[in-house]
């Protein structure tokens, strides 16, 4: 093969007309300067329009185009074919662990389910102020790094332990926002949020593999955020038994 | 779906208000909605936190008194008339301006992530366009902001919030074509699942276009893919008029050859334009506020400057925004996100190097037009009156808030504001026994005929090169400097892609996610504004705001203080009347824009 030419192999499902998914081979001139694997996607496309992938913003913040690029989560949008290209070669595929609907393009039901689980909104019942509620530079800087997901599902399709338990383990995505709420110092349903995940399932299948670490688009680190839940429901669990003397 | 359907073969799902896009607008639209109790559905192309509005920067506009205790928003107010170069409609930026603050702190308090000052209240940064004291007291720090990230901070809150309501989402689904009676009443959608192809009729009292811009017309834009403007072109296809369509913002920060945008906040925070000889430009232009000057006078001083031979780079064919000065705490602090994209996007650090930039399609000020309340309407016979059932908030309406040029930040407020606005009157209008008569099978029929014609083609033009032959043509002409006798040609081209664009071939049939389909379909939408966009520039004779014509460089106040309103049917312009009638205040006179 000509060093100018660049393979991709290719996962391709199309329910309607496979009976097997099957990796498909496609040679494409090696283009002139570094792309993104999203730009590479659109140029395959217009040779075989049937070639499904989801996509949006096009710059790493809606998330839409999270897949499985060299055996790595990532997304192609902001994954330049340089950074990936092994002897001439790139294989794309779905993202890990979900049910493929078509081609590059996973069922994410089970990921939003293990969000919406763990009550992403901010819970406060008191009566708001006609202005914000205040909250010091200090108090802000808690969520950095954690309210900056784009659930693209990266970091949970990597994970082996919601490979084994989606419907149980609320995997690193959901965690991560678990951990957004339960630092947020406006939120004050803490001691139910941290009952919600005190079970064996939710939060302890977390074995601190940290590939949700190392897939994260975002450099945002889930591996961090789950053990400061751990260390809370530890704290908790201590508080519960010294309020009720014996346990 | 077949490649031929039939009124009788598709299921009816019937909502009371039903919200196309889940956006910002459309978000905001269905938490009213939801709250209320009303059976409400958000209809998105994509699942809503891969909506547009999560790109936005800044921040969001608003004066909320933090920065400056003494903040006013009459003075926000003056600074939109102003920046809209007066062909907005005061009514509405008045309600724009005097209800944000509301907004804008219950945003707050659905948990979104500000960035906080010191005494805890939220962070307010400089942006352009923004004054106090009427334009007499210098500079307004008035954007509020979550990092730059305000776009996907606020996005993520308000999908929040409507998980916590019960919102019914129809995710990956996909509008094409709304559904009227008998007597021109809007009764919902013909839409399809993107996942299973399954097609329906989704009926409703209230239809509410929240589908934002429709930047793709254009080969440069900082809009995101999915940006193709298909609430409008449903309207537009139903027959219903477009205002305000020659006016689309080049923001002056896209980067160069990628088109991601980089935010007005790097100006606010300090960061200025340079030309290949080091030289701050602006100060030549808008000696008062420099960098900050409305984004339509910085994009336009910039394409001089390339122009006039004085660009940057090996084709002098861009400007450097310089950032490295400001060092970089603030830049981590304040502008992470732009340092990650800079990064990726043009290969370099903004603390150690200047980030190249070029003039780039942003956003769309006009678009349906509406009353405060979010009703569309339609004029038919000279008298303007509100089409039954239909409604638009956000990118995709024109309120007009914006006028001629938009001002930064105001977009995130705009959806707040009125998306709010438009949840309240439907919620207002059902209640008190409003609605609208059902439509038949034939009415129904009649929307699907674009669609069957697609799934029927058997041969015909593919879609992505007639998609660039589109955007090639309005890149060059209707773009920043427009020219009567270049436009004409344009004008000429795209005759001949409408005819492709009628005749596309839709060579994959499937059903399960097929993209091809959903690209086809966006491609006509695209066509439907662009058409709009050139036959309205070609009209406005004069140079207003972000409508430059090279061959009327002035402004012409005697003929054109007015909205262009686009008539589809027959393909004409009309001028309608701008709003001076604000409730609180006395209006703003027109007078010279200067910065």
């Amino acid at each position: 093969m000509s060093s100018n030419t660049l393979e991709v192999s290719m996962y391709r499902y199309n329910p309607e007309q496979d009976k097997f998914p099957y990796m498909k081979k496609y040679s494409i001139e090696k283009p002139a300067r570094d792309i993104m694997v999203l730009d590479l996607l659109h140029l395959l496309k217009e040779g075989d329009d049937s070639i499904s992938y989801r996509r949006s913003c096009r710059e790493g913040v809606c998330g839409s185009d999270g897949m499985n690029i060299n055996g790595k989560n990532g997304l192609a949008c902001i994954t330049p074919i340089s950074s990936v290209i092994k002897k001439d070669k790139i294989e794309l595929r779905p993202l890990p662990g979900l049910p493929v609907i078509r081609d590059l393009v996973v069922d994410m039901t089970q990921f939003y389910a293990q969000y919406e689980k763990i009550k992403p909104f901010l819970q406060n019942d008191t009566t708001a102020p006609e202005q914000e509620r205040l909250q010091s530079p200090e108090d802000r800087a808690k969520l950095d790094g954690l309210y900056e997901c784009i659930l693209c599902a990266c970091c949970s399709t990597s994970c082996p332990s919601f490979w084994w338990n989606p419907d149980k383990f609320v995997g690193p995505a959901a965690l991560l926002q678990a951990y957004r709420f339960l630092a947020d110092t406006r939120d004050l349903e803490t001691q139910n949020r941290l009952e919600e995940l005190s079970d064996p399932f939710s939060v302890y299948r977390c074995h601190g593999i940290m590939n949700c670490v190392s897939a994260c688009p975002k450099s945002l680190n889930p591996n961090k955020a789950i053990g400061e839940i751990k260390s809370m429901l530890l704290s908790n669990k201590k508080q519960v038994i010294a309020s009720d003397g014996v346990r | 779906m077949n490649n031929s359907t039939l009124a009788k073969d598709i299921k009816t799902i019937e909502f009371d208000a039903l919200i196309i896009g889940g956006g910002g607008s459309g978000m905001r639209t269905s938490l009213e909605l939801a709250k209320s109790g009303l059976k409400t559905a958000v209809v998105s192309k994509v699942f809503p936190t891969r909506s547009h509005t999560v790109s936005a920067q800044g921040g969001i506009t608003c004066a909320i008194g933090s920065a400056d205790p003494d903040d006013d928003w009459r003075w926000h107010m003056y600074d939109t008339v102003k920046g809209a170069d007066f062909i907005g409609d005061q009514d509405a930026i008045e309600y724009l301006c005097s209800e944000g603050p509301k907004a804008v702190f219950e945003l707050e308090h659905m948990g979104l992530p500000f960035s906080r000052f010191e005494n805890g209240r939220i962070y307010q940064r400089p942006f352009g366009g923004q004054s106090k004291d009427y334009g007499k007291g210098g500079q307004a720090a008035r954007t509020c902001a979550a990092a730059d990230r305000t776009g996907h901070a606020l996005l993520h809150t308000l999908y929040q919030n409507n998980i916590k309501e019960g919102t019914n989402f129809l995710n990956e689904w996909f509008a094409v074509d709304i559904v009227k009676n008998s007597k021109n009443e809007v009764t919902g959608v013909i839409a399809f699942s993107i996942e299973y192809g399954e097609l329906a009729y989704l009926k409703s009292q209230a239809t509410v276009m929240a589908t934002g811009g429709a930047g793709r017309i254009y080969a440069s834009t900082t809009n995101a893919l999915i940006n193709t403007g298909d609430g409008l072109a449903m309207a537009l296809r139903a027959g219903f008029p477009a205002q305000d369509m020659e006016m689309w913002q080049f923001h002056p920060t896209g980067i160069y050859g990628a088109g991601s945008l980089v935010t007005e906040g790097c100006r606010g925070e300090g960061g200025y334009l340079v030309n290949k000889d080091g030289e701050r430009f602006m100060e030549r232009y808008a000696p008062n506020v420099k960098d900050l000057a409305g984004r339509d006078v910085v994009a336009r001083s910039m394409v001089l400057e390339i122009l006039e031979g004085r660009g940057c780079g090996e084709n002098k064919d861009h400007i450097f925004l310089k950032l490295d000065h400001l060092g970089a705490d603030v830049l981590n602090a304040k502008l992470p996100g732009i340092c990650e994209l800079s990064k990726t996007f043009a290969h370099v650090d903004p603390i150690y190097e200047p980030i190249p930039v070029v003039p780039t399609c942003h956003y769309m000020m006009g678009g349906t037009p509406t009353n405060i309340h979010g009703q569309a309407f339609n004029r038919v016979n000279n008298i303007d009156s509100v089409v039954p059932g239909l409604f638009a908030a956000g990118e995709a309406a024109c309120v007009s808030v914006h006028g001629a040029n938009r001002l930064g930040g105001n977009s995130l407020l705009d959806l707040v504001v009125f998306g709010r606005a438009t949840g309240m009157h439907i919620q207002q209008e059902l209640k008190s026994g409003g609605g609208v008569e059902s439509a038949t099978k034939d009415d129904i029929e009649a929307s699907l005929q674009r669609l069957n014609h697609l799934n029927e083609s058997s041969s015909g033009y593919e879609t992505a090169p007639v998609k660039k032959e589109l955007q090639e043509c309005m890149q060059n002409y209707f773009g920043v400097f427009r020219r009567g006798e270049f436009m004409e040609k344009g004008l000429k081209e795209l005759d001949e892609i409408r005819d492709k664009v009628n005749n596309l071939h839709l060579k994959d049939k499937s059903n399960a996610f097929n993209t091809s389909r959903v690209e086809a379909i966006e491609l006509q939408n695209l066509f439907e504004v662009a058409e709009a966009t050139a036959i309205a520039a070609y009209s406005r004779n004069e140079s207003r705001g972000a409508h430059a014509r090279d061959d009327f460089p002035e402004r012409d106040d005697d003929n054109w203080l007015c909205h262009s309103l686009y008539d589809p049917i027959s393909k004409t312009i009309s001028k309608r009347d701008v709003n001076f009638s604000p409730s609180q205040v006395e209006a703003f006179p027109p007078v010279v824009r200067t910065y």
